[in-house]
């Protein structure tokens, strides 16, 4: 399904940008596990580990303006938006200084000012409102672009054939990205989805289509680069399915039995972040101490919101009137 | 200030061509709403997308769940959809925008997300369009925290509710009812917006509170002048908003008479009547003169055949004997 692409090559500082992106999902996607593991967070966890190729080529090309909806697994998609990590903590920690004061948890962050506008618990759900989000753009005469991020399973509901019809139809600036990691939470993906390729759908839709090598920076960059070119010069909509895979299940926790231990490792084995990491090198964009410098950097700021986020107090059940309303609801 | 008299569809049609003028972050969208689809089925957004615009008011495919998302992402952007979903039925459709997340967004999100939509939706029996497109289903979105639910009974409350909605920071599901739809009134050319959560006393009396909303409110007017005539005083409350509702009105007029009766035309098993009921009983239970009574249709799918119809919805002879047998 490729087709040729416009896109420019990316330079060393973006190629370094989506790598930086990279490193900083999966190093607090491991301080996450940690800490669950160490009994300090008690929370349902869906790892995104092994995913973090998409939401870093899309967030290097994507401005503050620019807006996201993600889905329960999308913290990976929210730290490559640039999320900053204190509140990210606080809130998976369930804390008063958490982004949503500890009402939402880490199935529903919400970040307006890093454009993280909603994450959303349901499959699929993500796409009528970035819809909207979308819509608002237009009429603001604004240049900006929303991103409905969700996985492969949501192709089959009906919020993802509503929503792609009508952003074709008001040919809206929207990427619906596809995060095709093979699974529907346990069933596997040629046993719940009728085509081959998702990207198929979007011909039924009268938008382009692409399938992509999720794990491969220079493939997605390419394909994200033509995606939001199209939605900035009010062309309309595209499609992207990025084809990669969940190294941890559907939730932190589940047994995977519904795979094979051979597949798993082998996907493992194509973790796209050593490989990237060692193609930079060795064609000279970084070197082995700048990249472990930042690598550093990136870990102090998720030990200090880690820190942050335990220490912050647990929200008062006053909480439970605020925000139900704008108006707080009487005592 | 001068008025003209219109039915309830044409006051809410001058409500939202006011609120449209007023402030160009309100725009509207739905099935067949634009000019060049007939201005709605029910001419309820005629003249909109000519005066002001296509993009500002936009006709929609047949998805319920892609309008109602539509609007809450251009509400999370600032803008003040509204959004028509032609019958309330349909909203089950939707449910999960409505549900899920308009009516959530803002507690999940600790505040930060702020989702102003008004969802106007038709219903209601009278018209045999049976079991998929007349369902009174106020007591679903009054359950779920979050939204509001208004539902008026006469053009003046229409235009005025509608604007409050408009202008609420919250979402609303704003119910626009057949029975209530045709019959005339005044509504001022300047239309000013009517509080959410008032309600309005239709007629004040002594004996028996009766509640209402919506069309039952026009039964229950009908049931006024047969009461009077059998000597008793009726104080008529139309509640307007669901949720929340005005329980501050409702228990000072029952304080006062010791007798009342809760009527809606959803159906009264689970009904919204339990709530304002229990209420009265927990408030002013020493103070009661009589039981609580509750009417709402019965546990059955709105039917189509008229005779069934008509004994569907709770009738002013109804609301009649009722309060006689409080009284007796």
């Amino acid at each position: 399904m490729a087709e040729l692409s416009n896109a420019p090559a990316p330079t060393p500082d973006q190629l370094v940008d989506i790598y930086r992106r990279m490193i900083r999902i999966e190093r607090n996607d491991d301080a996450i596990r940690k800490t669950i593991r160490l009994g300090r967070l008690v929370m349902p966890y869906y790892s995104a580990r092994g995913q973090e190729v998409i939401p870093a080529t899309l967030s290097s090309l994507m401005t503050d303006d620019d807006k996201i909806c993600t889905i329960y697994r999308g913290i990976h998609d929210m730290v490559a938006k640039d999320m900053p990590l204190r509140p990210l903590w606080a809130e998976i920690a369930g804390r008063v200084d958490g982004t949503c004061k500890g009402k939402g948890g880490p199935m529903h962050l919400t970040h307006p000012e890093s454009g993280v506008m909603v994450t959303t618990g349901i499959v699929g759900s993500s796409m009528p409102i970035a819809n909207g989000l979308a819509w608002a753009a237009k009429l603001d005469g604004s240049r900006r672009v929303t991103i409905a991020y969700f996985g492969d399973g949501a192709s089959n509901i009906g919020a993802f054939h509503e929503s792609l019809n009508l952003a074709s139809v008001w040919k809206l600036p929207v990427i619906f990205v596809c995060q095709n990691n093979g699974f529907a939470e346990h069933t596997r993906y040629e046993n719940g989805t009728s085509v081959d390729f998702i990207a198929k759908r979007a011909i039924g839709y009268g938008m382009p289509g692409h399938t992509v090598d999720g794990n491969d920076p220079l493939a997605m960059f390419a394909a994200a680069h033509d995606a939001i070119t199209r939605a900035r010069d009010g062309e309309g909509p595209t499609l992207l399915e990025c084809k990669t895979f969940r190294f941890h299940g559907h939730v932190l926790g589940d047994d995977d039995k519904y795979m094979t231990k051979e597949e798993k490792a082998a996907a493992i084995e194509k973790d796209p972040l050593p490989a990237f990491k060692a193609w930079l090198i060795e064609q000279g964009h970084a070197t082995e101490e700048t990249l472990a410098t930042m690598q550093a950097t990136i870990e102090a700021e998720i030990e200090d919101a880690q820190e942050f986020g335990l220490a912050s107090p647990l929200p008062s059940v006053d909480e439970l009137r605020r925000d139900v309303f704008a108006q707080e609801i009487p005592a | 200030m001068s008025a003209k008299k219109m039915n309830s569809l044409q006051a809410v049609n001058a409500a939202l061509h006011q609120a449209m003028a007023e402030d160009d972050k309100v725009i509207v969208l739905g099935e067949d709403i634009a000019d060049r689809e007939g201005g709605g089925v029910t001419g309820a957004t005629a003249g909109l997308s000519t005066k002001f615009g296509d993009d500002r008011v936009k006709s929609t495919p047949i998805s319920e769940q892609a309008i109602i998302g539509a609007a809450i992402g251009a509400a999370l952007a600032g803008y003040k959809p509204v959004a028509e979903i032609m019958l309330m039925n349909f909203t089950a459709v939707a449910m999960d925008m409505i549900f899920n997340h308009a009516a959530k967004l803002r507690f999940m999100s600790g505040g930060q997300s702020t989702v102003p939509i008004t969802i106007r939706t038709l219903t209601g029996a009278g018209w045999q369009t049976a079991g998929q497109h007349a369902d009174h289903l106020e007591g679903w979105f009054a359950h779920t925290a979050g939204i509001k639910v208004v539902a008026p009974s006469n053009p003046a409350d229409y235009a005025g509710l509608l604007l409050s909605c408009i202008q609420d920071p919250d979402p609303c599901i704003f119910i626009e009812s057949a029975g209530s739809l045709f019959i005339p009134a005044e509504v001022p050319d300047v239309i000013v917006p009517v509080p959410l959560g008032k309600a309005r006393i239709v007629q004040e009396g002594t004996d028996v509170t009766i509640v209402s909303w919506s069309s039952q409110v026009i039964r229950c007017q009908q049931a006024l002048a047969p009461l009077a005539e059998a000597g008793i005083s009726v104080e008529l409350i139309d509640l307007r908003t669901v949720s929340p509702w005005d329980k501050e009105a409702v228990l000072a007029s029952v304080a006062k008479t010791g007798r009342a009766v809760i009527a809606h035309e959803a159906v009264r098993h689970f009904g919204p009547g339990g709530e304002i009921a229990s209420t009265i009983a927990e408030e002013l239970f020493g103070q009661l003169k009589a039981p609580v009574r509750r009417l709402g249709a019965p546990y059955s799918p709105v039917p189509f055949a008229k005779v069934l119809e008509d004994a569907y919805i709770v009738s002013p002879d109804r609301v009649v004997e009722t309060v006689k047998a409080l009284m007796a």
